[in-house]
Order: C-alpha cells, then structure tokens, then sequence
C-alpha cells in the first residue's frame, strides 16, 4: 500500500510522543481501541487553568496511518480550548492526511481519543454536566 | 556460482521471501534459451528431427525431476505448477475411485490450493477431515492414524509449510496411509531441493512440484504418480492424451528444461545449501534475539526447513512493522492490506491469538541470500520494533506489569 507523505512523515518523526501523569488533575488521558482490532491509541492533554490544552501526548499501536493520525491530533489540539479541540473532525484528519478509505477508521479513531481525553478531563475536574450539554 | 546482483538491486528491498518466489537461476536460463528459439520443436512431433531434439530435452528433464525424489521417470508428469498438481492429484483420485471411497484426510494447514480443492469436493459429496496441528505446527500421528479409515482414498499432507518452514514426518505418514490402503499425496513445492526426498522409502503415492520455489520458472511444475502399485487418477484436462492421458496439452518444451535442469541443481547442492542457510538463518534469528525482548519464534525450530523463520514480535502491529522494514522484502502474518482483515490462518492454527499472528514476519532466506544481507536485516529489523515499541503504550502497559487480557477494551 502506498501511503501519502505525510502519513510517512509522522510514521518516521512522530510529534508529541509521550505520557503524562494520568493521576494528575490538569492531565486528561483518552485510551481507545483495542489490541485485537490491531489499533489502541492514548492520547493525553494538559489543560491550564484558563481551559487551554497547553500540551498534548500521544502512544500509539497501530498501522501507520493510526501513528499518523493520533500524531497530527497532538498538533493540533496544542493552544486550543476544549471546546475547540471537541470540535475536530475525522474528516478534517483523513484529508489531511490523504488517507485512502480502508484507513478512515484510523481518524475516527483519533477523534475518539481527543474526545475520550477532554471527558476524562472535564470528569476530573466536576466539568461533566457541561461535557454532556455539549457533546 | 554466486551472483551477488540477484535480490539485490540498487533502490529495490533486499529479497527476503523466498518461499513466495525464487529468481530462476543464471544455470537455469541458459539451459531453456536454446528451446526458445532454434531447438523450437514441438516434443511431440514424431515426424521429424526438431521434435526428436525437443523431446529428448523434455525427457531428460523428466529423468533430472524423477531423480531429485528418487521416482521413475515414467512416473512424472508436467504441468503447469503446484497447484494445477494438487488439484490434479486430490480430484483426480478422489473421482477416480469415488465408487469405493468418498472420504479426503488433510491438515489445516495446507496450502490455499489444496483446501480449497477439499471444500469443492465436499459439495460434490466427498467427505473430508481437516485435521488440526499440534503448536509447533506438526500433525499428531495418532490422531491420523485414528481418522483414516477403509473408505479414505486420499491423505494429502504438505511435505513443508509455506508460511512456518516446518517439515512434515512424511515416512511416518506414508507408513499410515500404505498400513489403512490409503494413497498418500504431498505437496512438495516448498520441501523439494530443500530436505531429503525418497518416494519409495517414504511411502508417498503422488507428490506436487513447483519450479518457481527452486531457482526454475514460473509457470511449469511436476506430479509424481505411483506406477506400482499403480495410482489412477481421472484426468482434469483433456485432449491429446499426452503425459499418459493424465495431462493433454503441448508441453513447454523450455519450461521442462528449466524445471529439469532446477531439479538437477538443486539435487547436487543441497546439503551445502542447507548448511549455508542454516547459519545464516541461526545469525539472523541470534541477532534479533539478542537486541529484542519478547520475540516467538512460530513454528517448530528443529523440524524446520534451513531457509525459513518466522517471529511473531509482540507489542507491535503488523502493518506498522511492515511499513518500518520497508527496505526489506518479506511477508507478514498480517492481512491488513489485503481486503480480508484477517490475520494468516497457519498461524492462528497453531493456536496463536490474532494480536500475535497480526505481528508477525516471514524472513525466506534462498541462494542468493548473503550474510550481509542478513546483518542489514537484523539492524533494520530492531530499528523498527523498537521504534514501533518506543510509540506503542501497550509496550508502556507491559513494562508496568499490567496484563493487556484483564483490560476491558472497547473493541470497534
């Protein structure tokens, strides 16, 4: 399979690569997938006090096009609200990316892991009901 | 005669998949150029001088093939590969004695070939038992044993598997299927010029042969047919009535000579083949070994061909790890890029769970294989895990102890 550039480029220099202290309350961890669907992607944000996420992480098993995906995510999602960060779409990843159909679910999986990383941290900090009106 | 441009070419990978496919040898070539285009006669052409040349080359093929398994030459048959052999063999015998016998033994590992004949000869009515494998990949005896019975016409059994390299207890088998009244076919397209071969010390009926996996071309393989006692078999292809009425067809004159000539090759350099590979396949394996924990080996490793490895590297995804040794032309375990996700049925077989048969790579080490090679291969391969682990938070999980089976994963 042939993939596109910049799937390469985040294959061979992935950004963010890392973790933080999921105990930590200013840290939000996302961990979705599943090893036998040969994806799991963990992604971590560190929100500031003002609602920035300020740093972003990631650890991923998975295809290139999952390294990729959850790679460019910690990009983007760095310096935005979280409503902002909730607002990223699979699709705006999959473009971005070139990715060919059968890797869709590499993106909406990624979008899974910001979502599941701003829950975790909005139930850390009491924010629930509002990640509920939302979402 | 080592010609160090073979797999090896500037840009390409370096060629490690050589029970997907062999370059045909320079020897070989040579051979078959001259049937090409003088010496173009048809074999079967009883008339005149350019069929008498062609058909001596053909039978002196016959003989070289005959010779490399210890048969009669009387007893091969050309045709087109392994796969028009094992459909000839198993339909061939199963139709020819279907008023006595309707009941086929094989294994769950055999190649695609061969179940696939099985499962169309289920819906013409035929009775067939797929028997399991044992983890390292081998048959269990008895339980063969206890399968055939007085209505099992045919037990088909690879001499070497495709995917993991082991080798089939062929003598043992074939003691079997002579014991019950069973003939006994093998498919040897991975294990001819590999092991020791002897149809009549091994009690086998029918055997299939393939010229691409032993330095020949493409396109031609061999069925060895039992004359005594004598297998029948009911022809798929009619015309004719070459190859003994088993086979129609003109025969490809430079394909037989390229096949015979691969045969006689393969014959005279197999022992020093098999040690060459074995010590490179022992430095590759060593070398991964040392540098990477929590390595598997699939497959048994003494009851194995010298030229085949296949490690499953836990904690890393197959498609990732085939994206990472991308200067290394080998195969995975993994089906993610075909349209089927999944993973090889060899090694789920041996009772490997998908994560690990997923991240799997099959390493096919061949003549032209050289020992730089194989340390490039290491390097590249560690290079590649450990970056893959480097990213991979179930390699984090592992290292904290954390047992991945007891997480309750959001499968999607």
């Amino acid at each position: 399979m042939a993939y596109s550039d910049k799937v390469v480029d985040h294959y061979e220099h992935p950004r963010n690569v890392g973790s933080m202290d999921k105990d930590s309350t200013d840290v939000g961890t996302g961990l979705v997938g599943a090893p036998a669907c040969g994806d799991v992607m963990k992604l971590q944000i560190k929100v500031s006090p003002e609602g920035i996420i300020e740093d972003a992480k990631f650890k991923t098993f998975g295809c290139g096009s999952a390294i990729a995906s959850s790679s460019l995510v910690t990009e983007w999602v760095k310096g935005k609200t979280l409503d902002e960060a909730a607002a990223i779409k699979n699709t705006d990843i999959a473009n971005e990316l070139a990715l060919p159909p059968v890797k869709i679910h590499c993106s909406v999986l990624a979008e899974d892991a910001i979502k599941a990383a701003i829950k975790d941290y909005k139930s850390k900090t009491g924010q629930g009901e509002d990640e509920k009106a939302a979402g | 005669m080592t010609i160090p441009s073979i797999g090896r070419r500037p840009g390409q990978p370096i060629y490690l998949d050589y029970q997907a496919t062999t370059p045909c040898d320079p020897r070989v070539v040579e051979k078959m150029l001259p049937y090409f285009t003088e010496k173009f006669g048809n074999p079967h052409s009883r008339n005149h001088a350019y069929g008498w040349e062609a058909e001596e080359a053909v039978e002196q093929a016959r003989e070289q093939v005959a010779a490399i398994i210890g048969a009669d030459a009387k007893e091969i048959i050309f045709t087109s590969g392994a796969t028009e052999s094992n459909n000839l063999a198993i339909k061939g015998v199963a139709q020819f004695y279907k008023d006595k016998k309707d009941h086929i033994v094989t294994v769950v590992t055999e190649h695609k070939c061969v179940l696939d004949t099985c499962r169309h000869l289920e819906q013409e009515g035929f009775k067939v038992t797929y028997l399991p494998v044992k983890p390292n990949g081998l048959i269990d005896l008895a339980e063969l044993e206890a399968v055939v019975t007085d209505k099992t016409a045919i037990v088909s059994v690879m001499g070497v598997n495709n995917e993991i390299g082991v080798i089939q207890p062929l003598a043992e088998i074939g003691a079997i299927c002579r014991k019950k009244g069973a003939f006994f076919h093998t498919d040897c397209a991975q294990a001819v010029g590999k092991i020791e071969l002897d149809v009549n010390a091994m009690n086998i009926d029918l055997m299939s042969i393939s010229g691409h996996k032993i330095y020949g071309p493409k396109g031609i393989g061999a069925l060895y047919v039992r004359r005594r006692p004598r297998v029948r078999i009911v022809p798929m292809i009619n015309g004719g009535g070459q190859e003994r009425g088993m086979r129609s067809g003109t025969l490809a004159t430079p394909l037989c000579v390229g096949l015979g000539e691969a045969c006689a090759i393969a014959q005279a350099e197999m022992g020093a083949e098999a040690e060459r590979l074995r010590g490179m396949r022992d430095r590759l394996l060593g070398g991964l070994k040392q540098r990477l924990p929590e390595i598997y080996v699939n497959g048994d490793l003494d009851n194995r061909v010298a030229g085949n490895i296949n490690i499953s590297f836990a904690f890393v995804e197959g498609e990732g790890l085939m994206m990472g040794v991308k200067d290394l032309a080998v195969s995975s375990g993994s089906a993610c890029t075909s349209a089927s996700l999944e993973p090889s049925y060899v090694l789920r077989a041996l009772g490997l769970d998908a994560e690990m048969a997923h991240t799997s790579l099959r390493f096919g080490l061949g003549r032209f294989t050289t020992q730089e090679d194989i340390d490039y291969a290491i390097d590249h391969t560690v290079k590649a895990v450990e970056h893959l682990r480097s990213l991979s938070p179930l390699w984090d999980m592992h290292l904290e102890g954390v047992d991945l089976k007891s997480i309750q994963w959001a499968e999607h």
